[in-house]
């Protein structure tokens, strides 16, 4: 798995002439030398470039209302208290609370539902085998808009649009994208360790449990902290269902109906949006490995 | 990638039912049949009556789809998200891949800067959005503020219905972070050798990226295409949330979907329109139907690949 992380060595940079190599290979070198500096100039520029909007963002924060709306770049007071303000104007706290819940009872029904799934696909067969992983595939692969009306009108006739059910329930049932994902890395088990555990008179789910998924955490961490991300930041389920119903609201809908009696108070709007991405950013520094791997496999041997 | 044990030799014994499989399948044959199978079938009926939601729904025929002919906001939405499936989804892929292939070849220091390039990516969509909304302020905001102080003229960027679309790419481009990881991890897997017969054969620079680079990593520059695309299909948080919070008072009025000008009246968003603020919901299926048609051809493209693994 050394591949996954970025450590190819290259034959760059200048080496001091030889005497009697000769000169167009030395100018050839230099010139190459050049565009190196230069590629990499660029791209550390561009990375700067990438944070500027991280920056402003945050300067924005700490001004006051006022100074928002003027054309000045830097805060005339840092005002910290402006991220406590928030949890007072708004029930952040609460709304965070609603994400959290919606993130973790997904992610648990994610990896409850999909991991069996995932290993029937990967390492059992049966009949019909095959068109299931393509059925899955597409289903990863369609809009979330393409059944919403049906969904919606079906969880409205059961009463239970303006809570989370209608966004976690489903999770529970097994998760296109996670069944694909887990059933990539469930391939790369060799089937030798299951004919051992058979042998051994193992049932198909205690074989599951407890020869496959030791080898494979990473792939679990992965769909784990992919699934939490996606759940964390969605913004069409939860503005769909629990839109109407206040206590209810995750993060991403609170921030969207952040404003005063007259007008959107964009410092408060700003502090709000970076508390609202830093559990996220937190769970990558500590998951960054999880969140490569998943990332490279979904793509490499998709 | 197949199992040993291979399956032509086990194919008279596989007429059994392997219940074990089906148990360990069944939370997920449930799952496709109630929350996608029922709702892509149920689309077709509701897309023949006149439903609201409260009142029953009142079978009209084809009415529905006949509006599909009426309807100016269709072209529109279509016009929209043709945009970005057509220019977005290039820029994003080429840039998301430049990237790439610079980081590929730094030495010291490319974990940082993937790092730096993935975070964007993290970021609540709905915070990114309200963040590009302040900082592309056409009177306040920082960006034009450096650019009057260069002597420019900045645009009013979402203000502006030429400017929307380019300016919510600017945005769609900076969390590109996650093709990046992606496109960064399939060029560090080309094997140095081919690199290396490249040189041999005189290859420069851009002879090794088009004859080597390029063609090792097809399958993921494929998978990546046919992701963004799908992605492009659903575009609708950036363009909701820049509409309703640039449209002032008005947020829950329809009318803000779309802002400006109906510039980012994107397919699904016209879709929400319909089906969540006018309650149109037999005309939604519709839309929804049509939604279901498109992503369906650019998916067959990734399930022609599917078929061939297994």
């Amino acid at each position: 798995m050394s591949t996954l992380a970025p450590t190819r060595r290259r034959a760059a940079g200048p080496q001091p002439p030889r005497p009697g190599l000769d000169r167009q290979v030395v100018r050839r070198r230099r010139q190459q030398f050049l565009e190196t500096v230069a590629e990499r100039a660029f791209v550390i520029a561009l990375a700067f470039l990438v944070l500027v909007p991280f920056v402003l963002i945050a300067l924005t924060a700490l001004m006051s209302n006022s100074q928002t709306l003027s054309a000045s770049l830097w805060p005339e007071t840092f005002q910290w208290h402006n991220f406590v303000e928030v949890f007072e104007r708004i029930p952040l706290a609460r709304y965070a609370g609603n994400t959290l819940l919606y993130a973790v009872l997904g992610t648990l029904g994610t990896l409850l539902s999909s991991v069996p799934a995932a290993y029937a696909m990967a390492k059992l067969e049966w009949r019909g085998r095959h068109v299931w992983l393509l059925m899955t595939v597409g289903v990863m692969m369609l809009p979330p808009q393409v059944t919403l009306v049906p969904l919606f009108s079906m969880w409205a006739s059961v009463d239970l649009v303006g809570t989370l059910v209608p966004l976690v329930a489903p999770l529970f049932f097994g998760h296109a994208f996670s069944i694909f994902l887990l059933r990539q890395f469930f391939l790369t088990v060799p089937q030798e360790y299951l004919e051992a555990a058979r042998l051994d008179g193992c049932s198909e789910l205690r074989t599951l449990v407890r020869v496959v998924l030791p080898m494979t955490k990473p792939a679990l961490a992965a769909v784990a902290v992919f699934q939490f991300t996606f759940c964390w930041n969605d913004f069409l389920g939860p503005l769909l269902y629990v839109g109407n119903n206040e206590s209810a609201w995750t993060l991403p809908v609170g921030l969207t109906q952040f404003r005063g009696s007259y007008q959107v108070e964009w410092n408060l709007t700003m502090a709000a949006s970076l508390l609202a991405a830093l559990p996220v950013v937190i769970l990558f520094f500590f998951a960054q490995k999880s969140f490569v791997k998943g990332i490279t496999l979904t793509g490499v041997k998709g | 990638m197949r199992a040993p044990g291979s399956l032509a030799r086990r194919r008279g014994f596989r007429k059994r039912i392997n219940w074990p499989a089906m148990g360990l399948m069944a939370p997920w044959f449930l799952g496709f049949g109630v929350f996608f199978l029922y709702p892509l079938l149920a689309n077709v009926y509701i897309s023949l009556t006149r439903y609201d939601l409260i009142t029953p729904a009142k079978f009209i025929g084809l009415d529905n789809w006949r509006f599909l002919f009426q309807d100016d906001a269709l072209l529109t939405g279509i016009g929209n998200s043709a945009w970005i499936l057509l220019i977005g989804v290039p820029v994003k892929i080429a840039f998301a891949f430049l990237v790439a292939l610079m980081i590929s070849r730094v030495k010291r220091g490319s974990g940082i800067l993937r790092t730096v390039f993935y975070l964007p990516y993290l970021m609540p969509l709905v915070a990114a959005s309200l963040g590009f909304v302040v900082l592309l302020n056409p009177s306040a905001g920082p960006v034009n503020t450096v650019l009057s102080h260069l002597g420019v003229d900045g645009p009013l960027w979402f203000d502006d219905p030429g400017w929307a679309k380019p300016s919510l790419l600017l945005l769609d481009t900076w969390m590109v972070g996650n093709l990046m990881v992606i496109f960064l991890a399939a060029v560090l897997d080309v094997p140095q050798q081919l690199y290396e017969a490249a040189e041999i054969d005189g290859a420069g620079r851009f002879g090794k990226l088009w004859h080597v680079t390029l063609p090792a990593i097809r399958p993921v520059l494929v998978f990546a295409g046919v992701t963004a695309c799908i992605d492009a299909l659903q575009y609708f948080t950036q363009a909701y949330v820049v509409a309703t919070s640039l449209s002032g008072g008005a947020t829950n009025g329809a009318e803000s979907l779309g802002y400006p000008n109906d510039s980012t009246l994107f397919f699904p968003v016209l879709l929400y329109k319909q089906g969540f603020r006018y309650f149109n919901m037999g005309y939604a299926s519709v839309l929804a139907l049509l939604l279901f048609a498109v992503s369906f051809c650019i998916a067959f493209v990734m399930l022609r690949r599917a078929s061939r693994w297994s």
